[in-house]
């Protein structure tokens, strides 16, 4: 049980909490490697780095949903065990989630009376009204108690997360990128409530990777990279171009030998892309883009800035609103993705396992997806086993898929395997334009630099490349050509050779070229 | 003729109870997001239950006790199968009911036209129940029927003005929320799924120890599937079962009385299914009707806990 979440808590505020060493690993990687974190009663903590850096991780260890393999957390200087929400609840940390951990169909009421402890078996949202009435009051979050959470805009939820933490008395608040989903007013209103509750003696960490949001509103920084602390500063100490370099900072990798060959004549070419997200909002905007023969275009950019639209709308999954989309010249406006295939584009998906394979089909049967219809591998409705066993073969002779046999269901292979599997099948298709979303996310060391390889390969051999990634290492050291992507526009292109990685870093938070350039002098 | 009338509603009453018992139950566990197909053999096993406890014991309370004590705990199997396995909901629920259908079949073998002595019996408030009509409608009825009246309300109110009510809604709508906010969704599942189970088996030895007096095999007579259009029918509103369960129980005290006029009992037999399918369409037409209908948004969906 809790051996040591002092029993006054109720009275002693959480002046000061601490997390000491921490390390957690998810199979075999290591998402937090010993870090240490601090933070005081009215203390904004800014918590930066890339996705996948950990920071969601590490909150979630301290808000007891996940349970550290090392370390130890300090409240008020004595140690705590967060075995679940409800201790960390207990011991007066709230964490408010990107997304809403709200029941839609139920009022603000019953939502704030879920799981809160004090209120009456009977009759729970009565007791509960003039409280929340009363937290509105004090910190200017205006809610209606009895309105169902799916009648209430983005804003409005989050503010029902923030009465919630604040009505269990949490002093640590944390929110995970709370401004991704507020327009800019909201968000304005949200830094004002936020700097209230600090002035009372609240402190908040702040999950972002929006380095204005960091600057206007942390006492603090802590940026973390690949599981490890990078770097701590006070606020006072930094500036936008010393956060990037914190958040990606490292010494450019050198890239892979690649063939000197020219680029060729222009094989996608897109004007003026306008795209909606499933939200309904804008996702892309009056984007406009060129990929050459010979030519590996990257797109760098912080996830969720329309990257996955714009890869969804090229590959006939998703339609656009306006602006063209043409594939050696022809239109490819509204196609779906089998005539996106035949006018030879492959895809190499984001999610892999949900949009590459069919997990329960046979390797030699997913070997053939979006081809199985073509000859050889099948004539009118009858399929030729024997050809696609022995492309299956080719496959997993030539892209290195180590699997018992072309036996096995694709879902018992290891990540790595069903990428070669799915990157084989692509480019074994022979396409002149192959489309790489996020290819090596999640891959050990060895697949990662296979599958870099074999996409360089491609680009030698005569194949456009388009290769969305968050990984700069990556982009630096296989592409041609980088634009960056903010908000659903490129906010500029870059030569990997001659950039700087503060160049990069602030056009990946939202700073044009222009500003770029009076920044680094 | 008023006779007829005071007797088709009398009978009614009767013949809704086990509807609204076995109803509640199953709105109480679908309201956890679990789907239990197996009520049908659950009341089964319940009724067989009930009658051979009452038959030993020659106590209908011990029956009763004992047939809420086996439908919990049979319940507890497709429990197991949906919570702690994650299988498919409607495959285990359609093997429970063949595996409670085959169970009572087993054990009721020795016991089949065998009348029983011992029935529930009456409750007779004096004065009351003398008052004519209104007495015989709805006062001069045996233990079960109150009871389920009072479970019924119970639900209701439990449902919407108490904490457990606003935790099993929660986690039948986002079991992640609830998890968030400290609840230990998975227990909770099992508990509505076992109340669910309980209430199946009391409906199951109503109709045996209460309501026939005997025991023969198929006598719960596709009721458990009744049950589970009704909680359709019901909106998954304790108080649509209320509405539904003696609308029903109508139905299958007209089914008879209406043959000789040469109405088809098929066609009475029918209608509660009918009218889940006409409520279906008629809330399914728009969204605002939808968002009404108030299906719990995880329902039959297995949870995993702390997926990434």
């Amino acid at each position: 049980m809790m051996k040591s979440v002092p029993l006054e808590k109720t009275l002693r505020r959480t002046q000061h909490l601490e997390m000491r060493g921490i390390s957690k690993s998810f199979l075999d990687v290591k998402a937090n490697q010993d870090i240490n974190l601090s933070i005081k009663s009215g203390e904004i903590l800014g918590l930066l780095g890339e996705n996948g850096a950990g920071k969601t991780t590490l909150m979630n260890i301290l808000y007891g949903l996940y349970h550290p393999d090392e370390g130890e957390i300090l409240i008020n200087g004595s140690p705590v065990q967060l075995r679940s929400p409800k201790d960390s609840m207990r011991a007066g940390i709230g964490m408010i989630h990107q997304h809403f951990m709200l029941v839609q169909k139920h009022s603000v009421l019953e939502n704030i009376a879920l799981g809160y402890d004090d209120a009456p078996f009977f009759f729970p949202h009565r007791h509960l009204r003039s409280k929340i009435l009363e937290l509105s009051a004090q910190y200017g979050l205006e809610v209606d108690p009895d309105k169902p959470i799916w009648e209430l805009s983005a804003g409005e939820q989050q503010r029902v997360e923030i009465v919630k933490a604040l009505s269990r008395n949490a002093d640590v608040l944390i929110m995970d990128e709370p401004t991704s989903v507020l327009t800019p007013q909201e968000a304005e209103e949200l830094f004002g409530i936020l700097k209230t509750m600090c002035a009372d003696g609240h402190s908040v960490i702040l999950i972002s990777h929006k380095l204005d949001e960091i600057m206007e509103l942390c006492n603090r920084v802590m940026v973390l990279r690949k599981g490890q602390l990078t770097g701590e500063a006070a606020i006072e100490d930094v500036d936008k171009g010393k956060l990037a370099e914190m958040m990606i900072g490292r010494q450019i990798a050198n890239a892979y030998p690649k063939a000197h060959c020219q680029p060729g004549e222009a094989i996608l070419e897109i004007q003026d892309l306008d795209v909606d997200s499933d939200r309904g909002l804008p996702a892309v905007r009056h984007l406009s883009l060129k990929v050459r023969k010979n030519e590996i275009l990257g797109i760098a950019g912080v996830s969720g800035n329309g990257q996955q639209e714009l890869v969804e709308t090229i590959t006939g999954l998703r339609k656009g609103l306006s602006g063209k989309v043409l594939m050696k010249g022809k239109p490819l406006n509204h196609a779906d993705a089998r005539r996106a295939h035949a006018l030879g584009i492959t895809h190499v998906p984001e999610e892999r396992i949900k949009y590459g394979i069919v997990p329960n089909l046979l390797l030699y049967e997913n070997s053939v997806l979006k081809r199985h219809r073509d000859t050889p591998f099948s004539s009118w409705i009858k399929m030729n086993y024997g050809v696609i066993k022995d492309h299956a073969g080719h496959l997993v002779d030539g892209f290195q898929v180590d699997a018992p046999s072309i036996n096995v269901k694709v879902k018992n292979l290891s990540g790595g395997n069903i990428q070669k599997l799915i990157l084989g099948r692509e480019i074994s298709a022979g396409p002149d334009l192959l489309i790489a979303a996020h290819p090596t996310y999640g891959l050990d060391v060895g697949a990662t630099e296979y599958v870099r390889k074999q996409i360089i390969e491609l680009r030698d051999q005569g194949g456009a490349v388009l290769l969305v990634s968050e990984d700069l290492d990556e982009l630096f050291m296989v592409c041609d050509r980088i634009a960056v992507m903010f908000e659903g526009r490129f906010m500029g292109e870059v030569i990997p050779q001659d950039c700087s990685i503060e160049e990069i870093g602030l056009m990946m938070a939202g700073s044009t070229p222009t500003e770029v350039l009076t920044h680094a002098d | 003729m008023l006779d007829i009338i005071v007797s088709v509603l009398t009978r009614t009453i009767v013949a809704g109870t086990p509807l609204l018992l076995a109803t509640v139950g199953e709105i109480i566990t679908e309201r956890s997001g679990i789907l239990n197909l197996g009520m049908e053999g659950l009341m089964a096993t319940g009724a067989v239950t009930g009658f051979i406890v009452t038959f030993i014991t020659g106590s209908p309370w011990l029956g009763m006790l004992a047939a809420i004590l086996v439908g919990a705990l049979l319940s507890m199997l497709h429990g197991f199968v949906c919570i702690g396995l994650r299988a498919n909901q409607v495959v285990s629920g359609l093997a429970l009911t063949m595996l409670g259908l085959g169970l009572s079949g087993l054990w009721g073998k020795p016991y089949i036209g065998r009348p029983l002595e011992n029935r529930m019996g009456h409750l007779y408030i004096p004065g009351l129940s003398d008052i004519p009509i209104l007495g015989d409608v709805f006062l001069n009825h045996d233990w079960y029927v109150y009871l389920a009246v009072l479970i019924g309300l119970l639900a209701m109110f439990a449902l919407k003005h108490t904490k457990a009510g606003i935790i099993l809604r929660s986690v039948g709508e986002n079991p992640k929320a609830a998890e968030s906010q400290g609840i230990p969704v998975n227990r909770v599942k099992y508990i509505a799924v076992a109340i669910g189970g309980a209430l199946a088996g009391m409906a199951g030895s109503f109709l045996s120890t209460a309501y026939s007096g005997s025991w023969n095999e198929g006598m719960t007579a596709g009721r458990g599937w009744i049950v589970i259009a009704l909680t359709i029918f019901a909106l998954w509103q304790p108080s649509g079962a209320f509405l539904g369960a003696y609308l029903f129980g109508g139905i299958f005290v007209l089914q008879y009385m209406l043959q000789p006029l040469g109405i088809s009992p098929n066609i009475l037999a029918m209608l509660p299914y009918v009218a889940t399918l006409l409520v279906l369409l008629i809330y399914g037409l728009s969204a605002s009707g939808q968002r009404r209908m108030n299906a719990p948004a995880t329902l039959g969906e297995p949870y995993v806990r702390g997926e990434r």
